[in-house]
Order: structure tokens, then sequence, then C-alpha cells
């Protein structure tokens, strides 16, 4: 047992540190400090960047043009780059569809595609979730039907998360109706300025515009566009979705997110001193200190053993569940400690201008926050479906 | 023993839960959210005339209720739809410090606020006092017969619809004194005040407001000089009570919504409702939604008590409320899933309300450590 990081990779803690000290913007991390949308543009900007850089596609094997950094060389990444309040890495395309294509899509749309996905050419949007399938997510409805060198999609997804800012979305369609659930899906790859599409945006209860809806009416999409075979839409789907639950533990943001909640406490008074020397205010951030920091071992745990080549399983799960359960928490804390100044609706912050926000302890939009992180235990899967997994996993066939 | 409610405030009950319900749906009461003054005049005035503001006074003061019962009645209904019209504001705390404190001059603004011609606001927290009453640090300094204001409030609600303001600031002693503080009725167009304003994440309007040398006559006092304190408690002890019931209402709206969708929501072939997992889940929020109209119940009913019995119970009520409120709150969308998340959806709203509560009056923690303390004393 050895809790330290060896020499490699405790010099490039110090290659990551030094490479965001000087290539990070400061107008960007200071939006992702205060909790600001990027936009599109701040988006693109920070990935071109990264690009640059060759630490764009860190998940990519080399042959792709990715870096090939192994779980625990993504874990610093990601734990600095938080640490920094560098934006987030948009994962629809670098790390869902990209996997997905390496492992089943054809040479030509891997020459295709993966080249688009590095130089930001192509930003893509994810439609698996429908209004009618959600955590049962195989009993999608949206039709794909052939018609000779083409598929006639029809549906409607949802929850698709940026897609005001796609160019293409890839799609789970039925193309079978009368076999099992799982063995009639496709997975397909649609252009989103095909006639027939329309996007609508879902406002959210911080306010927020970032999830949409996307209507398919006789969309017409070339037959090539199908990845892998017809009708093996499932086995490929599950295959992304253990590569969405990279970083899934979130223990960057949640450590970056106690920080917040600190200055924020340091600076807030109550009853004439700093909230932070509040017993009570006190132990709630200690107590949340002390589930991270045993998490964030957990997390190291898991990751040496990928690192060493074995596939994560029901770990990834039960990373998920008290991950988000920590992260909630911490944003429970800060808005808690913004005390009256929580009750603002920041919205001018969220949109980018925060001039009108009256907040003396310049704790940002943190009521905002722990609503739009609601979603966290939600999405991915809901935490109810990573407890049952856990529950078969470990029960044997428990219901 | 008797849990009923008198035929009167059952009758109050029913006819503003019609009111509400053909009035304020979730598309109108969206509508409202979005206006530029975040509240309705219609419905202000429809509300003034079915009585609503007026069972929040006493007969001597000019109305035909004021006691904790007919408080929690009107704010429970209103919490159930989700509304965002400033009685709490308006109505309890600044006109119900003009009918504790006013003479009979100032006493006329409370029936003008009850026929819906008034609307006032509270300012009396500051940027550094978060949840302190006593922690006042504007002053009010005597110019020969005039009174000068100085100082900044922070997040008054209402503060730009109102007609007038019920300031509070210190004629004496330190911050953190009971002693000192006075309270004035500052005209909303008054020379030196400054109201920003901003709309507020779970509805209607606040602002910060600035006294610049604010000048007012002598009879702008409320009360004695340097003797508003205990008013000041006793008034925010009904508006705490009275946000409890509201909160408690937005409670019951959460739990009927999160039953409704578990009997309908189709998951797996089955309504999801029929797993065990959320059917215990939904189990304990209805529990707890009966322990919080019990805490409700005991913060009425002791409202009228000596100070040590009144301020215990409300800070008990507050702090169960922040506890069960977080719990519904986050266990209704939690169990809804994404569709809890969407503005569109009642529940947003509805979550909102209950979260933001929190952060009024003192959250739950600071009514715990004060129910520590009020319980050795």
């Amino acid at each position: 047992m050895d809790l330290s990081y060896s020499d490699e990779e405790r010099a490039f803690r110090e290659d990551v540190r030094a490479f965001l000290a000087e290539k990070l913007p400061k107008d960007l991390s200071d939006k992702v400090k205060r909790g600001e949308e990027l936009g599109k543009e701040g988006h693109e900007r920070w990935h071109a960047i990264l690009n640059d850089q060759g630490w764009l596609a860190t998940n990519w094997p080399k042959e792709f043009g990715g870096a090939a950094w192994n779980a625990v060389q993504r874990h610093i990444f990601e734990e600095e780059a938080a640490a920094h309040h560098a934006p987030r890495i948009v994962p629809f395309g670098l790390s869902m569809l990209a996997p997905v294509l390496q492992k089943f899509g054809s040479k030509e749309q891997q020459d295709y595609w993966l080249p688009r996905i590095l130089s930001g050419e192509d930003w893509w949007c994810q439609g698996y979730s429908e209004p009618g399938a959600g955590s049962d997510l195989a009993s999608l409805k949206t039709t794909a039907v052939k018609d000779g060198d083409h598929y006639i999609v029809n549906g409607q997804k949802t929850w698709t998360t940026l897609g005001q800012h796609a160019n293409m979305i890839f799609c789970l369609v039925r193309t079978d109706k009368d076999v099992k659930q799982q063995e009639g899906i496709s997975f397909l790859l649609i252009d989103m300025d095909t006639p027939g599409i329309t996007v609508r945006p879902i406002i959210l209860l911080d306010g927020s515009a970032e999830v949409n809806e996307v209507f398919f009416d006789n969309v017409k999409v070339p037959a090539e566009n199908l990845v892998g075979e017809e009708n093996k839409g499932w086995t490929y789907a599950k295959y992304l979705l253990t590569h969405e639950r990279t970083n899934i533990a979130g223990v960057g943001f949640s450590q970056a997110g106690l920080s917040a909640v600190k200055r924020i406490a340091k600076s807030e008074m109550a009853g004439g001193r700093p909230l932070i020397e509040n017993p009570h205010f006190a132990a709630r951030v200690a107590q949340a200190e002390i589930d991270l920091m045993a998490m964030a071992t957990t997390n190291l745990r898991i990751i040496s053993k990928a690192a060493a080549g074995q596939a994560p399983g029901v770990e990834s799960s039960m990373l998920k569940v008290k991950g988000t359960i920590i992260r909630q928490e911490i944003n429970d804390l800060a808005r808690r400690a913004a005390g009256v100044y929580a009750m603002p609706f920041a919205s001018e912050a969220v949109a980018g201008s925060n001039d009108a926000l009256p907040d003396p302890n310049d704790a940002g939009p943190v009521a905002a926050q722990y609503f739009n992180n609601r979603k966290l235990s939600i999405f991915g899967g809901s935490n109810e479906i990573q407890r049952q997994i856990i529950a078969k996993t470990m029960l044997g066939g428990a219901k | 023993m008797n849990f009923d409610l008198t035929e009167e405030r059952q009758m109050l009950q029913d006819s503003l839960r019609r009111f509400l319900r053909d009035k304020y749906d979730t598309a109108t009461r969206n509508g409202i959210l979005e206006s530029d003054a975040g509240f309705s005049a219609e419905i202000w005035n429809g509300l003034a005339e079915l009585g609503v503001i007026g069972a929040l006074f006493t007969e001597e003061q000019g109305g035909f209720g004021g006691a904790g019962f007919d408080v929690t009645t009107v704010f429970e209904e209103l919490g159930r739809a989700g509304v965002v019209e400033p009685l709490l504001d308006s109505a309890v705390l600044a006109g119900g410090l003009i009918a504790d404190l006013g003479n009979e001059t100032q006493q006329e603004h409370v029936e003008a606020l009850i026929g819906g011609e008034l609307q006032l606001a509270f300012a009396h927290g500051e940027p550094g006092s978060r949840y302190d009453l006593n922690r006042v640090t504007s002053t009010a300094a005597q110019n020969g017969s005039d009174i000068v204001l100085n100082g900044r409030k922070a997040v008054v609600a209402n503060a730009e619809a109102a007609d007038m303001l019920v300031v509070s600031a210190r004629e004496s002693g330190e911050a953190g004194d009971e002693a000192g503080i006075s309270l004035f009725l500052v005209p909303a167009d008054a020379k030196g005040l400054t109201v920003t304003g901003y709309a507020l994440l779970a509805g209607g309007r606040a602002a910060e407001v600035t006294l610049d040398d604010v000048t007012l006559p002598e009879s702008a006092r409320l009360g004695a000089a340097g003797k508003a304190f205990d008013a000041i408690e006793a008034r925010t002890a009904v508006a705490t009570t009275a946000l409890c019931a509201e909160t408690l209402g937005a409670m019951e709206t959460a739990c009927t919504l999160t039953r409704e969708y578990l009997g309908t929501r189709k998951q797996f072939g089955r309504p999801i409702g029929s797993f065990q997992a959320l059917a215990h889940r939904m189990s304990d929020l209805l529990i707890d939604l009966e322990q919080a109209r019990s805490a409700v119940i005991n913060a009425a009913g002791h409202l009228a008590d000596d100070r040590a019995s009144r301020e215990r119970h409300v800070s008990a009520a507050k702090n169960l409320m922040g506890r069960v409120g977080r719990l519904v709150s986050e266990d209704s969308i939690q169990m809804h899933g994404g569709i809890a998340m969407t503005q569109e959806y009642e529940l947003a709203h509805i979550a909102k309300r209950i979260t933001i509560a929190d952060h009024r009056f003192g959250d739950t923690d600071h009514h715990l450590e004060r129910f520590i303390a009020l319980s050795a004393a």
C-alpha cells in the first residue's frame, strides 16, 4: 500500500499545472468559477487550445490522434483542470461517440468523422432519451425505416444537452419492432441541418437553456451513416455508457466546490463572526470534506485497477451514486452559506453579465447551481438505476 | 382539544382555494413570474376583495382575523398554488408593524392596505446581518426636528412596488444591541432613497435599498424611539409562521404531484410507483408532511404566548420545515426525473419556493441554535 503518486505522475501533474497557468484564458476560467455559461465560442476556444497541445482526446489511442493517457493521468488532469476552473470538455463527440466509432465504425467513418471531432468542425450531441424512454431507455420509439439508400427517421428525442450548438447528432433508433426491444435498435449519425429536424429549447428551473427536444419528421439519413450493423445499436450504446462514466465521481468538481463554500463562508458574517467559525456550519463543511476525502481514495483505487487494465464494473455505479450525493451536498452548503443572498435570481450571471448581482460575498448563482445540479442524480442512468445495477450484481437478481 | 378549522376559517380556505384554482394555474403564474412587476395587480385586488388581506389583521386593526390560525389558513393556500404576490411583505410584515405600533394617523395605512390600495415593504436586514434581527447598523440621527437616515438594506422584498417602506435604523447603541432600534415610515419618493431591484429565484422581486441622508419629520417614526426590537421580533415570529404554512402548502402540492406521477409514469412496463424503492421514499415524504403540518400548528397555536414560548415554537417549526422541505423538494424532483427540472412543470416552481423559504427569517441551522438557546433560558 502506498498512497503517493510515482515520480512520473508527479512530473505529469507539474506539466499540467504549467500548461493551465499559461494557456487557460482568464475570461473562461472566471466564467467557470462564477458558474456562468460559456457559450459555443468559449467551449470551441478551449477545445482548440487543448487540441493544439495534443491534450484534447486524452482517452483516444495514438493511432487516431489521441493522447492515450492512462486512467491515473486522466484523473490528474481532471483534478487540476477543476482546481484551475478550466471549462469541462464537452464529452459527446470526444468521449462518447469516438470510442464507438473506433471500435465499431467502418474505416471510412473513422477517417471522416474522427479528425472533424478533433478540429471542432463537428459539434455532436446525443439522441438517446425520449419522453417515454428515460430510465427504460430500451423502450425508445423513434423509428428508422430503410428506403433504398436512405433511412427515413420519425420520432422525438429529449434532454439533448447543448443540442442548440450541435450540427450532428448520434441517435438510437428502432429499426425492428417485431423482436425483443434491445434487439431492434440501431445507431445512426444524423446531420442536424437535414430538412424535417426541429430543435426546441427546454428551459430548466434555474432559467438555463442547456437541454433541448429534437423532433424528426420524415428525416432522410444516408444509409452509410449507420454505425456497425443494423439492430446491434444496443450493444454499442452499452459500450458508450461505460465511457460516459469516466470521471463519473466528479472529485475535481467537488474539491473546487468545497473551496468555494469555504471562501463564501469566510466572507459571510453570522452573529458578527465569519460563518466559517460557526460550529454548526463548520461541522457541515467538515462532514462533506471527510466524505470527499474517502471518496477521492475510492476513486483512485478504482482508477488504479483500470490503469492496470481491469475494466471497472459495479464500482462505477458506486462512484456515480456517492459522487453525486457529495457534489449535491456541497451545492447545498454553498446555497446555505450565501444566506439571504441566495435568493436573487442570478439569470444575468448565468447569461454572462453579472453587474446586477447584489451579493457582497461574490458567491455567484449558488442557488441556481444547486437546482441545476439536481440533474446529477437523474441523468447518465439515475441513482436508482445505479443502485439496481449494484443490487443485481451483488445480490443476484434482486428486483 | 379540537383540530378542526372554525366555520369562518373553513369558508376562507374554501373560497381562497377556489379563487386560486380558477385564476392561478401554472401558465398564468409563470406569466406573472416573467412580468416586469413580478406580481399581478389583478390577483392582488382579487385577494383583497376576497378578504384575504383583512383576514391577517384583528378587528381592532380593521380586519376580521389576525390570529395565528387565520394567518396559517391563508398562507397554506397561497403555498399550495405557489402564489408570488407579496402578502408576506406588504401585509404581514410591513402592514403588521404599522398595525402593531402606529398612531391613529399611521393606522390609516392599514385600512388602505386591507382595501388593496397600498403596497408596503419592510427594509430591515443588511448585508452583514444574515439572519440576526438585532444587527442593525443603519443610523437615524436627530437634526433639529428632523430625522436623517443613512445605511444599506439587503434583499428587501417588494421594495420597488412599495408606496412606502418601513425602515429600521439605529438611534443608539452598537450593532447587535436590541435596544436603540427604531422604525420609520419612508415614502417611496423620499429624496436620498435608492432602490435597485432584481428578480428572485423563486418568484417576486427584491431590491438593495440605500439610504443617503434621507430626511424625515419626526412624525415618520413608528412607535417609541429606540424601542422597536420587541415589535420586530414578534412580527417576524408571525411572518415566520406564515412562511412555514406557505411551505407546508407547497409541500402538499409537491407530494400530490409526485404521488400522481408515480401512479401514471410507466417504465419497464409498469407504473414506477410499483417499484418498492420509490414507494417507500414516497411513504417517507408523506410521514414527514404530517410532521410539518403539526409543526405549523404548534407555531400558530403559540403565537400569542409570552416571548420565550412563542419564539421557541417558531424556531422549532422553522428548523423542521427546513429539514423536511429539503427532503420533499429534492426527493419529489428525483422521483419525477428530468420533467420536474423543467420550468413549465408545476413542481419546478413549487420546489424553488420550498427551498428558498429556508433563506428567509433564518435557516435550519440558525433556528436549531436559537432553539437550543431558548430552551436553555
